[in-house]
């Protein structure tokens, strides 16, 4: 195999990557404050993307994409109030169930919304045809476009837990959610926070994939599945370390592809996936010592 | 306390004709079920007597619903259609769409509803092959007549003798690619397929036929259809050295693996197949869809063929009526409701309404005029098509023309 072609594979294997980790981000947040798998993420990234699509007829894109994520959200938010805020001390499984009822429920509105058609944002730079080529090497400046989102979206949420007083406090009510109550923090508020920022960053992440992958009222499914199996390979909880097993998962997918049959990719993806959690069960990232402390 | 004594006595009264009341109420109640029984025992048949039940099994919702969606659309459109002129031979239509959302199991159970509960005339549908090869021996155990919108040969080859399909077969599709690489001096291709019902069949049919157009498949992949990016895919393309691509899907991966041959620069000819025949992929795929190659039905090129073509009257008026209805571009899948629904209709008319001679109306019906070509059906051929019902089309400028061969 050439050293392009090689390269070629790597590029799928970032544009594979950035996309699950562009995801998997989402899941983390709402894991770092409450515990549980919002299984609904997949759908946030379906409805930012949507909104974002319905919106670009009428202004240009980038306050379309602006507005999507507020609109997107708000819905984050009225989700939580209406069918999280009033339980109490709910157990980690009825939260799962809950999240995957929603995730349906909101497939079906858009459904009916939206209908069954394909769509896609415009590409923010070029066009379908579009390439940047490095000596042979040819990448979508979208992909570059998912990539730079995905690094400051990193960044600025690592700063926000670690020097805002909100983020400290939304991961105080991780740690010990009876602590931070007893120091004086809304505990819900922050659930309800944490809730419409995991949103938020889904509908970014739609509407920069949404050229790629086009958007259809049943993409969030797909994504979340991969998503979330990046978020459980990196570490959960650790956005950085989600985008670092997103491009290693992504090249594994793609180097598999050059080795054998298209079809097994999933397969291999999953079985190294399966074979990490064996030998680390807290992700790569993860530690063991931390995983005994946690509920799930 | 004058009144004393008399409290219980009118409180007694008053129950009493309370109580009578409620009784001659409930008299009233039972008469009006009784009558309501009869009226319906004596009326129901009356009334179905002037209705004929046909029953559609489409995906109107899930992965197949682009196919599903436009035929049930086109179907409600034709009943209403046909019923405002007064029905079939003085009967109305009564249409029961069923949405299997592309589910086998689903079209199983809605096969046995329709059949067994509702005692349909006939089935429209399914959308899919996958369905359609689940129920074909249901139909053929009831005797009921069922004309698929789906593509796979294997539906009417071996030939059952209620099942019926009106989308052109595979193979023909297949031929006709192959018979423009042919034309443009294409040896070595790549063959890339989703993993659904259809990809699948169509992968079958390239590597059949193949030796007999001279044609090398070096390369055959199967992709996950619900990929969102193909760039691996179409690297591992480019290392074969293919002279052109063919791509046998129905799902947005069409368009998707459009998009990734030309940013990696793999700038060959890519064929697709007669799934492509959906607008929505084109507008989907942007500047991508440019100059791709495919076989379909005249539908989608109907303003461009020449007006004395057999074809052109049907094709304008169905295309008109289903887009100023539906504000949507007509697809050739709609168009595979509009034959099947219009075939029965004519061997009904023919026929009347005897389940055993509309079906030999169909089986002998000859130069039926519809969407996907001239059906010519006979007892060997359940499909009725030849491989003229095909036109090789491209896209120019976002849409579909006829492709000019110089």
């Amino acid at each position: 195999m050439s050293v392009e072609l090689f390269f070629q594979y790597i590029v799928a294997g970032i544009t594979y990557g950035i996309i699950y980790a562009i995801v998997a981000i989402g899941f983390n947040i709402i894991y770092n404050t409450t515990g549980i798998i919002n299984f609904a993420q997949g759908e946030f990234v379906m409805l930012g993307s949507m909104i974002a699509i319905s919106l670009t007829p009428y202004m240009p894109l980038l306050l379309a994409i602006i507005l999507a994520v507020i609109i997107t959200m708000l819905i984050g938010a009225l989700i939580e109030i209406l069918f999280i805020r009033w339980l109490d001390s709910p157990s980690v499984l009825r939260m799962i169930i809950i999240t995957i009822g929603l995730s349906i429920l909101i497939r079906e509105v858009a459904l009916a919304i939206w209908g069954e058609n394909v769509r896609a944002l415009p590409y923010f730079t070029g066009n379908e045809v579009s390439s940047i080529s490095f000596g042979g090497v040819h990448i979508s400046p979208q992909v570059l476009w998912v990539i730079g989102v995905c690094t400051v979206m990193v960044l600025i949420l690592q700063a926000f837990f670690k020097f805002t007083m909100v983020g400290r406090q939304m991961r105080a009510c991780a740690a010990n959610r009876e602590a931070a109550r007893l120091c004086g923090i809304n505990a819900k508020n922050m659930v309800t926070l944490s809730f419409m920022l995991s949103a938020g960053i889904g509908a970014v992440a739609g509407c920069v994939v949404s050229p790629i992958t086009y958007s259809q009222y049943n993409m969030g499914t797909g994504l979340a599945i991969k998503g979330f199996t990046v978020a459980i390979l990196g570490g959960l909880g650790n956005s950085m370390a989600a985008v670092v097993a997103g491009l290693l998962l992504g090249t594994i997918e793609s180097f598999s592809i050059w080795i054998m049959p298209t079809a097994y990719k999933d397969a291999i993806s999953i079985s190294i996936l399966l074979l990490i959690l064996f030998l680390r069960p807290g992700g790569l990232f993860g530690s063991k010592e931390e995983m005994t402390l946690k509920e799930f | 306390m004058p009144c004393k004594g008399l409290v219980p006595e009118v409180e007694r009264y008053m129950t009493e004709s309370i109580n009578e009341k409620r009784r001659f109420g409930m008299r009233v109640f039972r008469v009006l079920i009784l009558a309501l029984f009869i009226f319906s025992i004596v009326v129901t048949p009356a009334l179905a007597k002037d209705t004929i039940k046909i029953g559609a099994i489409l995906a109107v919702t899930g992965p197949a619903s682009f196919l599903g969606a436009p035929e049930a659309k086109t179907l409600q459109m034709l009943a209403e259609e046909i019923n405002s002129q007064g029905g079939i031979n003085g009967k109305k239509i009564e249409l029961i769409i069923k949405d299997s959302g592309a589910s086998p199991e689903k079209a199983i159970s809605f096969a046995k509803q329709l059949i067994e509960e509702e005692k349909v005339f006939a089935i429209i549908g399914p959308s899919t092959s996958g369905e359609t090869l689940k129920i074909k021996n249901i139909c053929e155990k009831s005797k009921t007549i069922c004309i698929s919108c789906a593509a796979a040969e294997l539906i009417v080859n071996p030939v059952a003798k209620y099942v019926f399909k009106t989308p052109q077969k595979d193979s023909f599709a297949a031929r006709k690619i192959y018979m423009q690489m042919q034309k443009m001096g294409i040896k070595r291709i790549g063959v890339v397929v989703g993993n659904t019902g259809f990809g699948k069949a169509g992968k079958a049919q390239l590597e059949k036929l193949a030796p007999e157009y001279g044609i090398e498949i070096v390369i055959s992949e199967v992709y996950d259809k619900k990929a969102t990016d193909l760039t691996a895919l179409v690297t591992k393309l480019k290392a074969k050295n293919v002279e052109a691509v063919v791509n046998w899907s129905i799902v947005p991966a069409q368009a998707i693996i459009a998009k990734n041959m030309k940013q990696i620069g793999l700038n060959v000819p890519l064929f697709q197949s007669h799934g492509f025949g959906n607008i929505k992929y084109v507008k989907a795929a942007g500047a991508a869809a440019e100059g791709i190659i495919f076989p379909a039905g005249r539908l989608l090129v109907a303003d461009m063929l020449p007006d004395n073509h057999p074809q052109k009257p049907v094709l304008i008026k169905y295309k008109r009526d289903y887009e100023s209805r539906y504000h949507e571009e007509a697809s050739t899948f709609g168009g595979h409701a509009y034959d099947a629904f219009m075939i029965l209709v004519n061997a009904i008319k023919k026929a009347g309404f005897d389940k055993e001679k509309v079906r030999d109306a169909i089986e002998n019906m000859k130069g039926f005029v519809g969407t996907g070509g001239i059906f010519n059906f006979s007892p060997q051929d359940h499909n009725g098509l030849d491989i003229d019902s095909f036109e090789m089309l491209t896209v120019k400028n976002g849409k579909f023309v006829l492709l000019e061969n110089k």
